[in-house]
């Protein structure tokens, strides 16, 4: 089922959560909110849920108004971050529980009742732990029933709270893969609320990425990670080097270090220039174009690429710079902690001074 | 303007539902806990303010009022220090039977007083196999101030404990263990760590004890002897005067109890409103 | 279990890190043993002197088993009053916000800070026939003071508190996500209380219940007053201890006693261990 959320916003006391806002959710999409914490996407997620009241706006289920729909008549599913298992009850009850719970009308009999949970049990593989306790199950046991629970009432859209926030990081990537499967299986309407970018990326069919209860961008992840169109998108997706720019003729400066435009006119402007780690690099010496000298500070040769973490000799920079190189550019100019480099970046995006939009994409040859 | 749409979150929170809740309650308390509160003031002062203070100057009433006072006097430092000692050693330290020791420090609150009572009298009186030896040695400690001391530190014994473990229990070790780390001394390390954090629990302990030891009277009637102007506490003379038919000096007696019980009360909430600050401080950084 | 395997492995001796242990330990034990332990052996030599059938002769007297009935019902009636009034107590204190209340916790625990004889004279006059609710009472053709209702007044006033302040916590701390979670199931208001809340709270319900059960049993001074103490009707068992003693019938008085004293102690150890046993199994099994 399609959600159309029409210009959402939400104040707590003096503290605005969720400033105006709307967001067309297309039927069977899987849709990850991304965010620092205090960004406001549980707020959202809880609103869509109908957990809170929105201050204005409207909310839409297919062609169904659920604006002022009380929680339990939205019929929608929620996994709670952590999990909110009935302690009294044994597994197998608190699935049935939503099934328990329905109008004498519309409840299905005990074997019926019985059945749908013996289906949804197997469908999480978990069968076999019926009769446990939910003190007696694991985190990703828990969270497997947690989801088998919401899904029982057949909701016509999913909701799930940072949902694996609580596991480790190998429980973790299984159950997003497996959650992932169900999601194509099945093809239910899903949202779900992280902070983690990787998971949301890896996860979503289209990403919405909030700050201070603003969307700043909604993408699918490709399109997020070519694309991203502002500061904060590009902070908070990760391993960014930032260098913070004058204008002087052709180049950008900033203190000792510079860099020359790849424009062919030659006109530059005073800004940020992001540049992507893994978009770096390494030179015993400066090249034409770039003259950014830099102090290797740690070397990391663990996983698919080493990481070289850098500070700048001669100039500023706020955060550490970070570069990742293949093993194979490694092992041609091995670097050590203490030596002198000098990086290049063979490609960035550029954010002007003055503009709060959408960067311009730099290439060097 | 849109509407402003508000959703319920928790049960119980629908305007009807949670409207008859508070006022059947407030209802069931007034009628039940103010009005009889009220009224011990309003039967006190009947007859004017001038017959209140004669009540009072009375001297049958006065040497209670001392007697009462003295007793609780002994009784506080007493169960102070050991309700200090065993919520130390209970909530510091995993020992055998640490379990039972609770469970034994519950007795007086289960044990009618009257039983309490009568314990000692069985014990500490000329038949009791100490009282025998007490009595050839020309000690009497029952029918005297001696016996309502004794019997007033077991019924109120549990009060200091009971305020200060679930408190030292959630606070943990982890201080005290600092302290020690950084070289305090045993002494040092329960003035300077341990003090400050249970303070204010331990002087609630402190009032409740009082206001117990002033006004305990199943257990003290049994061992008092009821001795007019000698071993009759303020609550025995009450109930003197009450079955005297003198029911408003009785109750100008009562009102001073009671006005006790309402310091304390006071003083709790002062207590429960200091801690709840500075746990807000605490969870806000 | 394999003491004698392990005799030869034991654990390194580790000294505790922090200090007092002996000292507040040993106080502790010999406090507990001077004013606790101490006292019973005096009820016990006093009834080991009575042969069985003397003991059993006193105990099952036909005046004395009325008042166990009398004591027991009453006890049993307040507890239940108890329970539901104090479950809506707490539920108020806790979910809802309204001016007054920090006032209305404070009160709830004015039977533990008011003396029994006070309240005792207090609830006699009230619930008297030309007392202020014995007269509305008497109207209706219901009979209070001097009567075993009046018992049962007298044991729910002070014992009100003990519910309250055991239901209190556990209700302040169940997770909103369980109820969210009902809700978003489907779950009514009514369903989620049942099936969600109450399967959580009821172990301290119970708890909460039997402590006033207990408390109602022991009580003596606020009962005396109200109850008119008839033989056979409205004589509670305290009391029964009470007039032995004043016989000067020893005997009497601690066989009695006995029965009170174990009766208690059951209960006492029963609730206690009941709690250690929810505990646990809330907190994982």
């Amino acid at each position: 089922m399609s959600i159309r959320l029409d210009n959402i916003s939400k104040t707590f006391d003096k503290f605005q959560a969720l400033s105006p806002m709307s967001l067309n959710i297309e039927d069977g999409e899987m849709i990850g909110l991304l965010g620092p914490s205090g960004s406001g996407k549980t707020t959202l997620l809880r609103i869509i849920a109908g957990l809170e009241g929105a201050d204005s706006g409207r909310i839409q289920f297919g062609q169904r108004d659920v604006t002022n729909l009380h929680v339990r008549d939205r019929n929608v599913g929620f996994v709670f971050q952590n999990y909110a298992l009935f302690r009294h009850m044994t597994v197998a009850d608190n699935v049935a529980f939503g099934l328990e719970v329905m109008d004498a009308k519309q409840r299905p009999n005990k074997a019926e009742i019985q059945k749908r949970v013996q289906h949804l049990l197997d469908m999480v593989q978990l069968g076999h732990l019926a009769k446990r306790y939910p003190s007696q199950l694991s985190g990703g046991q828990k969270q497997r029933i947690a989801l088998a629970r919401a899904l029982a009432t057949k909701p016509d859209v999913l909701l799930l709270d940072e949902p694996f926030g609580a596991l480790d990081a190998k429980v973790r990537k299984e159950l997003r893969r497996w959650l992932r499967n169900l999601h194509d299986e099945i093809g239910f309407t899903s949202v779900f609320v992280t902070h983690d970018q990787e998971e949301a990326l890896e996860l979503s069919d289209r990403v919405v990425v909030m700050s201070n209860g603003h969307i700043e961008q909604v993408d699918a992840p490709a399109q997020l990670y070519a694309q991203p169109n502002s500061r904060f998108v590009f902070d908070f997706l990760g391993n960014v080097n930032v260098f913070d720019a004058a204008a002087q003729g052709s180049r950008l400066t900033h203190q000792d270090a510079w860099l020359e435009t790849p424009h062919q006119d030659g006109k530059t402007q005073a800004g940020q220039l992001y540049i992507r780690s893994h978009e770096l690099a390494l030179h015993p010496a400066p090249t034409t174009q770039a003259h950014l000298p830099l102090r290797v500070i740690a070397v990391n040769p663990i996983g698919p690429e080493v990481r070289v973490e850098l500070a700048p000799d001669g100039w500023q920079t706020e955060q550490v710079w970070e570069a990742d190189l293949s093993h194979a550019d490694y092992e041609r100019h091995p670097v050590q902690r203490g030596d002198q480099v000098f990086a290049a970046p063979t490609s960035g995006y550029f954010f002007t001074a003055d503009s709060q939009g959408s960067p311009e994409r730099l290439h060097w040859s | 303007m849109a509407p402003k749409q508000s959703h319920q979150q928790r049960i119980g929170d629908r305007p009807a539902v949670k409207y008859t809740l508070i006022t059947l309650t407030l209802v069931l308390t007034a009628v039940l806990l103010v009005v009889p509160l009220v009224s011990i003031f309003q039967k006190a002062f009947i007859d004017g303010l001038a017959v209140y203070w004669q009540s009072l100057a009375d001297p049958d009433t006065l040497h209670a009022i001392w007697l009462t006072l003295f007793v609780a006097l002994l009784t506080v430092p007493i169960n102070l220090v050991f309700g200090v000692m065993l919520a130390w050693s209970v909530t510091r330290f995993e020992f055998p039977g640490r379990k039972l020791l609770m469970t034994l420090m519950d007795i007086p609150f289960a044990v009618s007083p009257v039983v309490a009572g009568l314990l000692y009298l069985l014990l500490y009186g000329n038949n009791g196999w100490i009282g025998a030896w007490l009595y050839e040695h020309d000690l009497q400690l029952m029918f005297a101030w001696p016996g309502i001391v004794m019997v007033t530190v077991f019924v109120t014994c549990p009060f200091v404990a009971r305020e200060l473990i679930p408190l030292m229990q959630q606070q943990g070790r982890e201080d005290e263990e600092a302290a020690v780390i950084l070289g305090a001394s045993g002494w040092q390390l329960f003035r300077r760590v341990t003090l400050p954090n249970i303070k204010w629990a331990l002087l609630y302990g402190v009032i409740l004890t009082n206001a117990r030891a002033v006004g305990e009277f199943g257990a003290v009637s049994v061992v008092s002897g009821n001795i007019r102007g000698e071993t009759n506490t303020l609550p025995l003379h009450v109930q003197l005067l009450y079955e005297d038919y003198q029911a408003t000096a009785a109750f100008a007696s009562a009102s001073l109890l009671a006005a006790i019980a309402l310091l304390t009360l006071i003083f709790k909430a002062f207590v429960e409103w200091r801690q709840e600050r500075a746990h807000r401080a605490e969870t806000d950084h | 279990m394999s003491t004698s395997l392990n005799a030869t492995q034991r654990k390194p001796r580790h000294k505790r890190v922090l200090p007092g242990l002996g000292l507040s330990l040993g106080s502790s034990l010999f406090f507990i043993s001077l004013i606790l332990l101490l006292p019973m052996t005096g009820l016990v030599m006093q009834t080991a002197q009575m042969s069985w059938a003397d003991y059993w002769y006193v105990i099952t007297d036909e005046r004395v088993v009325a008042s166990y009935q009398v004591t027991v019902w009453a006890a049993l009636l307040a507890s239940i009053f108890n329970g539901v009034f104090g479950l809506l107590l707490a539920w108020v204190l806790v979910r809802y916000e309204f001016p007054g209340k920090r006032l209305l916790d404070a009160l709830v625990d004015l039977p533990f800070a008011l003396p029994t004889a006070v309240a005792g004279i207090t609830l006699a006059t009230l619930y008297a026939e030309n007392g202020w609710y014995g007269s509305l009472l008497a109207e209706l053709g219901i009979k209070v003071a001097y009567t075993p209702l009046g018992i049962i007044v007298a044991m729910s006033f002070t014992s009100i508190p003990f519910v309250v302040r055991t239901v209190q916590p556990v209700l302040e701390e169940l997770s909103p996500e369980e109820e969210e979670a009902g809700i978003t199931l489907g779950a009514s208001d009514w369903s989620v209380f049942r099936r969600i809340i109450m399967p959580s709270l009821w172990p301290a319900l119970v708890t909460g219940v039997a402590l006033s059960f207990t408390r109602s049993l022991g009580e003596f001074g606020a009962v005396i007053f109200i109850a008119g103490n008839m033989p056979y009707v409205s004589e509670i068992t305290s009391l029964m201890i009470f007039v032995r003693l004043q016989e000067f019938d020893f005997p009497a008085a601690s066989a009695i006693a006995s029965v009170v004293l174990i009766v208690s102690l059951v209960l006492l150890f029963a609730i206690n261990i009941w709690q250690a046993r929810y505990l646990k199994r809330l907190h994982g099994r």
